[in-house]
């Protein structure tokens, strides 16, 4: 069991109105923009469960554009999402999903495309006080909080290719705490997702991109 | 270090002669490898967010993101000054505060949940009124910060915070026994003591459900942290004075536990139940998302 620091009690400092509904929906869209390429062209928010009924009454709305453009929870600007988005020039919709395939009621999808045309998605879940969980990348079910120095990388499903990160990993000195692998089909894409207790520092993503077989490394870091 | 419930609280502080604020201290340190300076480094800054949302309160205008509430810090506030309040000054001041955060957190604000968004004004509305009543420096204040978290992690290991799961005696009633187990501390009593108050402080409003109209964090839960922290203040007076709770802190967690669990889901943070499901709640909640 992850102990508990008197900060996760005597906080998290937050934008309210609520852990759930406004912290947790913010820290999903960081994990977007971490995910994401710096050119972000369009967005698409789809909300499940609470989060579709709730979403403007709770602010939801504004703290996933704000988590989009990079702010954080403790971000006075949050309030006025909507007015930095236009500034920054980026277009926003959000869908509310009468679906109920979802796993848990605060469920936000979200979808994003980059001046190239090129897509990247993710699901998350707010889990409470501000907790939250990734449970899809690309429509692939996987695992990651944040919590964590986390590695997000995506490669060909060929031999080698663990070998060659986790030695870019030990060769700077990280400890892996956690590390899992997805993939949908044999021998073609996979994801693997490394927590580490350490900073992972971002001189480790040309090290991992130097094998062709991998195509898109990131540090995710709420 | 590590202690996981209120009987080994008690053991450790016995044992090394310290206050629960210090033991609390020294598990952060061991446990996250840090140092007294930067925790209390970072606690500080915690403060200093409390005390700005209860200055915003006082000194701007605020609108809830549901129109709910507003205002009332200031209408409180303005009473201390012009007339004799019924509750006199402390209290008075710890409500004014307390329902003030409220304000800021659902317009949008920055508050520190402590432990929960929903129950972000009864520890600064205790403190605040405190420090200011006792003359208490900053560094004394961020301290007893360390005291409540210990209680508020006890509650949070061992029952639940959270108002979806406990209802509202789980979110109010853990800020209440956290905000009297810290003023019990700073008022000089002993840590068995604190762990009454916070015992007192969590029976008292044991049953209390989780009932926000339009499921906003607004009405009553703006109230209600001002009864959570007014009730933090009788049971910090009640132990300081003498008067022993009969069960002990451990058995009042388990038992609030218990009571959260048997309440049925309308009563928990559903905004079915209780307040949420009145005619003039349904009412307003319509209003409120028409658009």
């Amino acid at each position: 069991m992850r102990q508990m620091s008197v900060f996760e009690v005597i906080g998290p400092n937050m934008i309210g109105p609520s852990s759930s509904h406004t912290a947790g929906a913010l820290r999903i869209a960081r994990v977007m923009h971490k995910l994401a390429p710096k050119d972000i062209a369009q967005v698409t928010f789809i909300l499940y469960g609470s989060f579709a009924k709730t979403y403007k009454g709770h602010g939801s709305d504004k703290a996933l554009v704000a988590g989009i453009l990079g702010m954080d929870q403790e971000d006075e600007r949050i309030k006025e999402a909507f007015e930095y988005a236009q500034k920054e020039g980026l277009h926003y919709v959000f869908e509310a999903s009468e679906s109920k395939s979802y796993k848990h009621p605060n469920t936000v999808e979200i979808v994003v495309a980059d001046t190239k045309g090129n897509q990247i998605s993710i699901t998350g879940s707010s889990i409470g006080g501000g907790s939250i969980s990734i449970d899809k990348v690309n429509g692939m079910e996987v695992f990651f909080t944040g919590e964590y120095y986390t590695l997000f990388i995506t490669q060909e499903d060929k031999p080698g290719v663990v070998a060659h990160i986790t030695r870019c990993l030990s060769e700077q000195g990280i400890n892996i705490a956690y590390m899992r692998l997805y993939r949908k089909d044999k021998g073609k894409l996979a994801h693997t997702i490394i927590e580490a207790d350490e900073p992972i520092g971002e001189e480790i993503i040309d090290h991992i991109m130097a094998l062709d077989k991998v195509h898109y490394a990131k540090i995710i870091r709420l | 270090m590590e202690f996981t419930n209120a009987a080994e609280l008690i053991e450790l502080c016995s044992e090394q002669k310290k206050k629960i604020s210090q033991v609390m201290m020294d598990r952060e340190i061991i446990l996250f490898h840090s140092s007294r300076e930067k925790i209390m480094k970072r606690m500080h800054h915690t403060y200093d967010i409390m005390k700005k949302a209860v200055n915003k309160a006082l000194n701007e205008e605020l609108t809830s993101m549901g129109g709910l509430i507003g205002g009332e810090s200031k209408k409180l506030y303005a009473r201390i000054k012009t007339e004799q309040s019924v509750c006199g000054d402390i209290v008075s001041k710890a409500i004014s505060y307390a329902v003030g955060v409220l304000e800021v957190n659902s317009s949008m604000g920055l508050i520190v949940a402590a432990p929960t968004a929903g129950s972000s004004g009864v520890i600064p509305g205790v403190f605040l009124a405190i420090q200011e009543t006792f003359g208490l420096s900053d560094e004394e204040m961020v301290e007893a910060l360390f005291n409540a978290g210990a209680i508020g992690y006890l509650i949070t290991r061992n029952a639940t915070v959270s108002g979806a799961e406990g209802g509202c005696q789980a979110e109010v009633g853990a800020a209440s026994a956290m905000a009297a187990a810290a003023v019990c501390e700073l008022r000089g009593g002993t840590p068995s003591q604190c762990l009454d108050a916070a015992s007192t402080a969590l029976t008292n409003v044991l049953g209390l459900v989780c009932d926000p109209i339009a499921g906003l964090v607004e009405a009553p839960c703006q109230k209600r942290n001002a009864m959570g922290a007014s009730n933090a203040l009788i049971s910090a007076e009640m132990t300081l004075c003498g008067v022993r709770h009969i069960v002990p802190f451990d058995e009042t967690v388990e038992a609030m536990y218990r009571v959260g669990k048997s309440m049925p889901h309308e009563l928990r943070e559903t905004a079915m139940g209780g307040i949420a499901a009145t005619p003039t709640a349904c009412g307003l909640c319509k209003s409120i998302f028409k658009e």
